[in-house]
């Protein structure tokens, strides 16, 4: 139906799928808002952070940190993808799509076995708006970055079978669009959860 | 090239064509189906807490027939034979937990008021308006053959069942439904041991969540169509008003409903997984007043996606039935835009008493005045359309003046409110109901009922009769007002909402008169809606057949065939000028369609 419409169209500057995946970042980023809200009243609300029940837990700075390079890392990869397949470089898109996901599946991975490691220390959903906040906010971005690497993995399986070249490529755009917008969220609650 | 394809009428089966249709129209007229439903679910919970308001611990008709069974158990005439046979069903315990003996237990009432609100305000008045009125219109009004992504359209309106459906499973699980009132305070909904809801305050929250889900997609359709597929030659200011509204409106929808999204998914972890994000506790826990601040974020943008879209339909059959164009177009859409601008910024002025910090109620009392100008922008506009006018009193011309003057009364309350110091009187009265009503009801309902009535010839061909829709307008806005103006009286008095018994109050006492008067009428404004579906349903298959366009109007819709086919449009339409060009002068005819080719002066939006 779509592309029957075209037809009488002028053809507007963005196509329908590429300002839909824009139009739904809107949307992402309030979702994510109201969860940041929430963790700054608590921040904001407690003296001491994380509150005095809770010393002796520590958030692994260290290695969030290292697994926040690996994230920035996948967001130039999927970039690389993008731009490859605008030249028309099928065979380079692929490679490129398949790094950023074992990059983005390495991310969960790190993140999955810092979860099993605080938990065994003793920081749960139960302990305080401290350990809440922490699984529910974190473990929301957790859920979009497995969508997002479930998304690339179609959009892969798609650039195998031969779907998109430099003139059709709507499928890498939408993805590379949620992708960077994933990427892009995660230093701001690296710095305000580990860091603050 | 393309177009016989489309207007060839290709048989589809049942399902495909009625139930699974991708069809802008088609899922149009299952969204006012779906909301003609569950308004009455949620009408029929209002009378229920209005007879107990109006006779306190009395059963209730029908229900309370037969106490000699229920309390007896003994047959003696037919309707305890009737409770006999309902009584030994399954729903025995449900009735006898809830009414025992046929009176609303206090819990019960807690339940039906915060249920009534959450049907009407998530249920009905936005499925109605945006997703009836928003798909059956859009593509229609635009120009072109359907919404962008119409698998995604499916998919809005199964979610919304799906939500309607866990929302009405609620009722039944043991611990009855919500009753935290629809704005589910916490620490009230957080916690099980405030009001003894389990399950239904979780369900509650799941069902607004997949509510949210359909919102979602809807409004990212909306803005897409809307955005890129406007027919050649439809610039933004050649949009008719209704379509404004219905963008700003997704808008709103798409950013609002998350940040409540975000609230729900905190409310079910402190439910489920013992989290205590709204109960403060010795090891750092949450913030009861964070839950306001989140569902007001939301819940003040929801209260102008309730009204903005009965703003544009007023607007269009203001405009059509006055037989002139929209004063000041351009003034209306920025008007609009302010509205859900300031929307964002004027959440506190719900919580002035909620032990927030006093200086910032000034700060939401001046935003919040502020609305007061946009508002007073369009009253004035549609004032200004109509003044020497050639006023056409056709159904929804009636609709749409009872609009503008019901919505006059809602906004002025709503000034009183706005203030800090008069608000910590009228708070948590009577007055409020009164308001919200007006705006919702006497607005965005009046709104609904004009649309329905106006664009009923191209939904289905036919007209509603005109006789029963005109009873069905008198009734409907005399027992309205006779319903919600006496609350303002009430409210002044201190009479206090959400208590199940007035009578407990020595003060209260003296209003019982005007409670039995407000439900008396009550009763009369639901049975008058009954005298609509009878309408309705009867008008699809027995209505006066309609030609194209029976009222005369500019904009696009008009120049579809009716019944409009499949891919709408024979040819796609291309646009020459405004939607309000009515009664130009030195022209034959008093209204000159938007894709009427000849060069004429343009007047308005152009």
């Amino acid at each position: 139906m779509a592309q029957n419409n075209t037809e009488v169209h002028e053809r507007p500057p963005l196509s329908n799928a590429r300002l839909a995946v824009l139009v739904l970042l809107g949307a992402e980023t309030m979702l994510f808002s109201g969860l940041i809200g929430a963790f700054l009243v608590f921040r904001v609300g407690n003296v001491t952070w994380p509150p005095p029940s809770h010393i002796g837990i520590e958030l692994p700075r260290v290695v969030t940190g290292i697994n926040t390079a690996l994230l920035l890392l996948s967001g130039y990869t999927m970039f690389q993808a993008h731009r490859a397949i605008q030249k028309n470089l099928v065979k380079q898109l692929r490679s490129w799509l398949l790094i950023t996901g074992v990059l983005g599946l390495l991310f969960l991975g790190v993140q999955g076995s810092e979860w099993v490691q605080l938990i065994r220390n003793g920081l749960t959903l139960q302990s305080g708006v401290y350990g809440g906040i922490f699984y529910v906010l974190i473990g929301c971005h957790a859920l979009h970055v497995l969508t997002a690497v479930i998304w690339l993995f179609v959009v892969f399986g798609m650039a195998i079978v031969g779907r998109f070249s430099a003139e059709r490529y709507v499928g890498v755009d939408t993805c590379t669009i949620y992708w960077i917008f994933v990427v892009a969220l995660w230093p701001i609650l690296y710095v305000l959860v580990y860091l603050l | 090239m393309h177009d016989n394809e489309h207007t060839s009428h290709h048989e589809e089966s049942f399902i495909r064509k009625y139930i699974f249709s991708l069809d802008h129209k088609t899922i149009g007229k299952q969204f006012l189906i779906y909301g003609l439903i569950m308004f009455f679910l949620g009408g029929g919970l209002a009378l229920l807490f209005r007879w107990q308001l109006a006779y306190p611990d009395k059963p209730l008709p029908i229900i309370g027939a037969s106490t000699e069974y229920m309390e007896e158990g003994e047959v003696v005439t037919g309707a305890d034979r009737m409770w006999e046979r309902i009584y030994e069903s399954e729903k025995e315990e449900w009735l006898e937990v809830n009414m025992p003996n046929g009176v609303v237990d206090p819990a019960f009432y807690n339940m039906l008021f915060t249920m009534h609100a959450t049907v009407m305000v998530f249920f009905v008045v936005v499925p109605i308006l945006v997703g009836a009125f928003g798909n059956f219109l859009i593509p229609l009004m635009i120009g072109t053959r359907d919404m962008a992504f119409p698998i995604l359209n499916m998919l809005s309106f199964w979610f919304a069942v799906l939500a309607a459906v866990i929302m009405t499973i609620g009722f039944f699980v043991p611990g009855g439904h919500a009753a935290a009132g629809w704005t589910g305070y916490a620490p009230l909904s957080s916690d099980a041991q405030w009001t003894g809801v389990e399950w239904g305050q979780i369900l509650w929250g799941l069902s607004l969540f997949v509510q949210g889900l359909s919102s979602l997609v809807g409004s990212i359709n909306y803005i897409t169509t809307i955005i890129n597929m406007r027919a050649p030659g439809m610039t933004f200011f050649r949009l008719p008003l209704v379509i404004w509204s219905l963008f700003i409106v997704a808008i709103l929808l798409l950013l609002a409903f998350p940040v409540l999204s975000s609230a729900i998914v905190l409310l079910v972890f402190d439910r489920l997984a013992g989290t205590t994000f709204f109960t403060p506790t010795a090891e750092g826990g949450g913030d009861p007043l964070l839950w306001q601040h989140l569902f007001w974020f939301f819940g003040h943008p929801e209260v102008y996606i309730l009204i903005l879209p009965g703003m544009g339909i007023a607007s269009e059959l203001i405009a059509v039935f006055s037989r002139k164009p929209i004063f000041g177009y351009r003034s209306m859409v920025y008007a609009m835009i302010a509205i859900a601008f300031l929307g964002w910024i004027v959440w506190g002025h719900h919580m002035f008493q909620s032990g927030m910090r006093p200086g910032l109620g000034s700060v939401f009392m001046t935003t919040t005045m502020l609305i007061a100008v946009p508002s007073a922008i369009k009253t004035f506009n549609w004032l200004g359309t109509m003044f020497r006018g050639s006023i056409r009193f056709t159904t929804p011309m009636l609709h749409g003046i009872a609009f503008v003057s019901m919505f006059v009364i809602g906004g002025l309350s709503g000034i009183y409110m706005a203030n800090t110091p008069v608000d910590i009187f009228i708070h948590d009265t009577y007055y409020i109901v009164a308001h919200i009503h007006y705006v919702v009801f006497g607005g965005s309902l009046f709104a609904i009922f004009g649309g329905i009535v106006f664009w009923f010839p191209k939904m289905y061909g036919r007209y509603m009769n005109d006789t029963l829709s005109k009873i069905h307008f008198w009734l409907t806005f005399i027992a309205f007002n006779c319903t919600f103006f006496p609350m303002h009286i009430l409210g002044v008095g201190g009479h206090m909402r959400r208590i199940s018994n007035p009578m407990q109050y020595e003060f209260l006492q003296g209003f019982e008169g005007m409670n039995i008067f407000i439900t008396m009428s009550a009763f009369t404004l639901g049975f008058t809606q009954l005298i609509l579906v009878f309408n309705f349903f009867w008008s699809i298959y027995r209505g006066k057949v309609a030609e194209q366009n029976p009222w005369h109007v500019n904009t696009l819709e008009w120049e579809a065939p009716t019944p409009v086919p499949h891919g709408n449009f024979v040819q796609i339409p291309t646009v020459y000028r405004g939607p309000y060009e009515y009664s130009v002068p030195d022209e034959e005819e008093d209204w000159i369609p938007q894709a009427r080719p000849e060069h004429a002066p343009a007047t308005s939006g152009d």
